[in-house]
């Protein structure tokens, strides 16, 4: 066991606990961007620094255990600035088109920036202006977009042990890209799409054809059919905030239905013949 | 029969003229002393002292005498040219001096032979450690106060036994040989010149550390130091001093050498040991430090070349000798290179807390264009500049620090008081930023920005919120930078904004360059009575920016001019002015 404090507050901790983790544990919360609770820390953005009585420098809070006796402060008017700053940098090289962004509303990068209150620009913007890969029908990636977390590179090479994606080049110019700066398709990707649903911001996201089934769904040419996986009726549920493995099946055919589908296909109606087969 | 040669050189900075006023008055005094034909004199170009007046050196007596005066002649000529004695008075005192432990062997020896090293005590600090055991090994290198020479000061002795106490039974030993700072060649000299020096301190730190494998991590860019080292692991190969039980002992230790690609920030550690493993060099974050878990998840110990260049000494002399040298927290010498502006440039070594004006002025000579000091940068890239009122500080790794610059891996760059502050700062930042593995947002962005920045105040594009600007990116890249080199980037920008914020100003609010460097900031212009109506300047300039005849003359249309200098350079009577 080790114990420090975080503000004052004591914190009673296993050994190896990152200063991040222990703060949670004590209710106080260090900003943080690059950082993902599945992934071992990249340290890359530099927003969770805090300070530790009797130095001088700031440390990153995800990926510095906390020691013995440490005294540490996630607050105080020189941090915020810096963090303050360190967001300031980041959001000068990240485009401003959050309203036509595929993750609008669900982005981490905009919603600590919503927290920062920032409202006006402090430097000047540059974009590297590199176009967008929408080479497979599963992805889009935007390297624009990118604020080098790491996260993707970290899941398709260690976790996934794929090694579709990489940094390339370096300094300001360095981009994550799929090996070798070629297309996505040529790549060894297997669209596993763990890059796409670990990414902060729209820099990868999934193709998304809402607007194209709304189109069909509304011509009345159209005789439209749906059929689901088996996973989504319980997958749904949680984005409606039902508990954790709710069934809806008929909630979903119900919706199905009257979002105009004439008819609803389900795809563990044939697992099932198959596993009685 | 000549006997005696004097040389004589006036070496008051700035004047020439003294010296043949004064080779008359000796030369008319050798003739009446009936010397004429025994004493030759020479007008020296230089004798290797400066700022000592007129300083004359007798051969091969070798006697050195400074701030000669006119009424020195006589007993000079009686006392010592007559009888071979010095007079004590006038003997020149150096007021600083170098000091090659690093550098001994370099230049003395054949960096190829073995047997050369040997002969030169060799080896013998590696049989001594052996027989002394590690515990003991560690104890002389904590006791000799020996700090890293790789740029971060840390205690050599305390890395040795934190890497010793981890637990493990591989180990593995780096030699940080990658050396990227613009202007130094202290590790590449060294590495050519005594390379076993290095592989016995090595094989001493694998030894005290419990190391079976030892890398040297070079750049590839030093094809003449990887030959050697390469070449005197083969001899101590051969001789059995690396690999199985050297010197019949149990302990053994294999050498090998890896290539760096000469990117900088992999001469940080923990992008060096991802190099090695094939990964991208770029850095992780600290804790984990390398002694517990380095490379392949090894407990590793890095070091720099000068640092374990120094570890064979201290163990055949003793941890008393060697902190006898330096100063109070930084023992023994520093190898620097000085370039720039300095009249001598070259390695120099000199004991800690030798002060920075001896270095530049006693021992590099001062401005080689006999124009005004202005400053000097220590630390490279990584480091700040240092202002004429304070080069009285000794130099060691907590004086460094405490003037915003740092002790760094030893480059030092004079400058002169054509060197403009902005333009200086400018070119050390572009080089972090160009050399920015690109990982961490303050390193990558923050670089970036204040690039930006510096080049729109050398181009009088600048308020003075940009001033702001650029401390407040400064400090968000010291405090949140994830490894040294965002981490000291803002340096240079820091320290020339401490001491020269004038100059900045000058060319935010005056849009000038004091030093006539930023070009953007420059106005050309014809003086007519200068000038001699040959043209010249017209036919060189590229916009067709000049306009006029020979027989009118000739001017410069200010609306069409890009300032790129080319009529001035090629006016042969000095009639553009630029201003
Ligand atoms: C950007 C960067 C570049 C560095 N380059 C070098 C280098 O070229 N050579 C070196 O010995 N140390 C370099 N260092 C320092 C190393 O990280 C490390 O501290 C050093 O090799 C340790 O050896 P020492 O304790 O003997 O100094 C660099 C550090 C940083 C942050």
């Amino acid at each position: 066991m080790i114990i420090a404090t975080i503000n004052g507050i004591p914190v009673h901790v296993a050994e190896g606990t990152t200063i991040l983790e222990a703060a949670r544990q004590v209710q106080v919360k260090i900003p943080t961007l690059c950082h993902h609770p599945d992934l071992p820390p990249t340290a890359a953005c530099g927003i969770c620094i805090v300070k530790v009585q009797g130095s001088n420098k700031m440390l990153r809070a995800c990926c510095t255990p906390i020691e013995e006796g440490m005294n540490i402060l996630t607050h105080d008017p020189e941090i915020v600035e810096v963090r303050r700053t360190v967001l300031e940098l980041i959001l000068s090289n990240h485009p401003n088109d959050c309203l036509k962004c595929g993750r609008n509303q669900s982005c981490e990068l905009q919603n600590l920036a919503a927290a920062f209150g920032i409202r006006e620009e402090l430097f000047p913007k540059f974009i590297s202006g590199i176009p967008k890969d929408d080479s497979t029908n599963a992805f889009v990636i935007d390297p624009d977009k990118c604020i080098h977390c790491g996260r993707c590179i970290e899941i398709c090479q260690e976790l996934q042990q794929v090694w579709a994606l990489s940094f390339l080049g370096r300094g300001f110019s360095s981009r994550f890209a799929p090996a070798a700066g070629m297309r996505l398709v040529e790549s060894p990707c297997v669209e596993c799409g763990q890059c796409s649903s670990h990414c902060p911001t729209g820099a990868i996201f999934e193709l998304d054809e809402t607007v194209k089934v709304w189109q069909k769904l509304q011509d009345p040419d159209n005789y439209c059919v749906v059929q689901i996986a088996p996973s989504v009726r319980v997958a749904i549920g949680e984005a409606f905030g039902m508990p954790p493995g709710t069934n809806m099946t008929g909630k979903l055919y119900t919706v199905l239905r009257r979002l105009g589908f004439k008819a609803v296909f389900d795809t563990s109606f044939a697992a099932d013949v198959t596993v009685m087969e | 029969m000549i006997t005696k040669t004097v040389l004589i050189k006036d070496t008051t900075p700035g004047s020439t003229s003294g010296t043949k006023e004064f080779f008359d008055v000796f030369t008319a005094a050798l003739r009446e002393s009936k010397l004429a034909d025994e004493i030759r004199l020479v007008r020296a170009a230089d004798i290797g002292v400066y700022n000592h007046g007129i300083v004359l050196k007798i051969l091969p007596d070798n006697i050195t005498y400074a701030n000669v005066q006119h009424h020195d002649i006589k007993r000079i000529i009686g006392v010592t040219l007559k009888h071979g004695n010095p007079i004590k008075d006038l003997l020149y005192q150096p007021r600083a001096y170098q000091l090659r432990l690093v550098l001994k062997n370099c230049g003395r020896i054949d960096p190829e032979s073995i047997d050369d090293y040997i002969a030169h005590d060799g080896y013998r600090a590696l049989s001594a450690a052996l027989q002394a055991g590690p515990d003991t090994v560690i104890r002389e290198i904590t006791a000799s106060g020996l700090r890293g020479r790789g740029g971060g000061g840390f205690p050599t002795g305390l890395k040795w036994s934190m890497t010793r106490s981890t637990p493990g039974n591989e180990k593995y030993m780096i030699c940080n040989a990658d050396e990227g700072d613009p202007g130094a060649y202290m590790d590449r000299s060294v590495l050519e010149g005594d390379p076993h020096a290095v592989i016995e301190g090595m094989l001493i730190a694998g030894f005290a550390i419990g190391a079976s494998q030892g890398y040297f991590y070079i750049r590839a860019e030093y094809p003449l130091a990887i030959e050697r080292v390469q070449k005197a692991i083969d001899q101590a190969h051969a001789y059995g001093l690396v690999g199985e039980r050297i010197f019949g002992s149990d302990f053994s230790m294999d050498l090998e050498i890896r290539l760096g690609a000469g990117a900088f920030v992999c001469g940080e550690e923990t992008a060096l040991i991802a190099s090695i493993e094939g990964k991208r060099g770029t850095p992780s974050p600290r804790p984990p430090y390398p002694s517990v878990k380095g490379l392949w998840g090894k407990p590793t110990c890095i070091n720099n070349v000068e640092t374990l260049a120094n570890v064979p000494s201290i163990i055949r002399n003793g941890s008393a000798w060697f902190s006898r040298i330096g100063t109070e927290n930084s023992k023994g010498t520093k190898v620097f290179a000085v370039t720039g502006k300095v009249r001598n440039s070259g390695l120099i070594e000199v004991p800690m807390g030798t002060t920075l004006r001896d270095i530049v002025f006693e021992i590099g000579g001062g401005t080689a264009s006999g124009k005004r000091f202005k400053a000097v940068q220590t630390g490279g890239p990584s480091g700040g500049v240092i202002p004429e009122h304070l080069l009285d500080t000794p130099v060691d790794y907590d004086n460094l620090q405490k003037l915003g610059s740092i002790m760094g891996s030893g480059g030092m760059i004079v400058m002169d008081e054509d060197d403009c502050m902005v333009d200086i700062a400018k070119f050390y930042l572009k080089f972090c930023v160009d050399e920015s593995c690109g990982k961490c947002a303050p390193c990558r962005i923050g670089g970036y920005q204040m690039l930006n920045l510096l080049e729109n105040i050398s181009r009088g594009n600048a308020t003075l919120e940009d001033l702001e600007r650029l401390r407040l990116i400064a400090k968000a890249m010291q405090k949140a930078s994830l490894c040294g080199l965002g981490q000291t980037a803002a340096n240079p920008v820091l320290s020339t904004l401490r001491y020269f914020e004038d100059e900045y100003r000058e060319h935010i609010l005056n849009r000038r360059c004091p030093s006539k460097k930023c070009t953007a900031l420059l106005q050309f212009i014809i003086d007519r009575s200068r000038c001699k109506k040959c043209g010249l300047c017209a036919r060189s300039c590229p916009e067709k920016a000049i306009t006029g005849d020979k027989e009118h003359g000739y001017t410069i249309d200010t609306a069409r001019c890009i300032n790129c200098g080319m009529c001035f350079e090629t006016c042969k009577f000095g009639a553009v002015e630029r201003n």
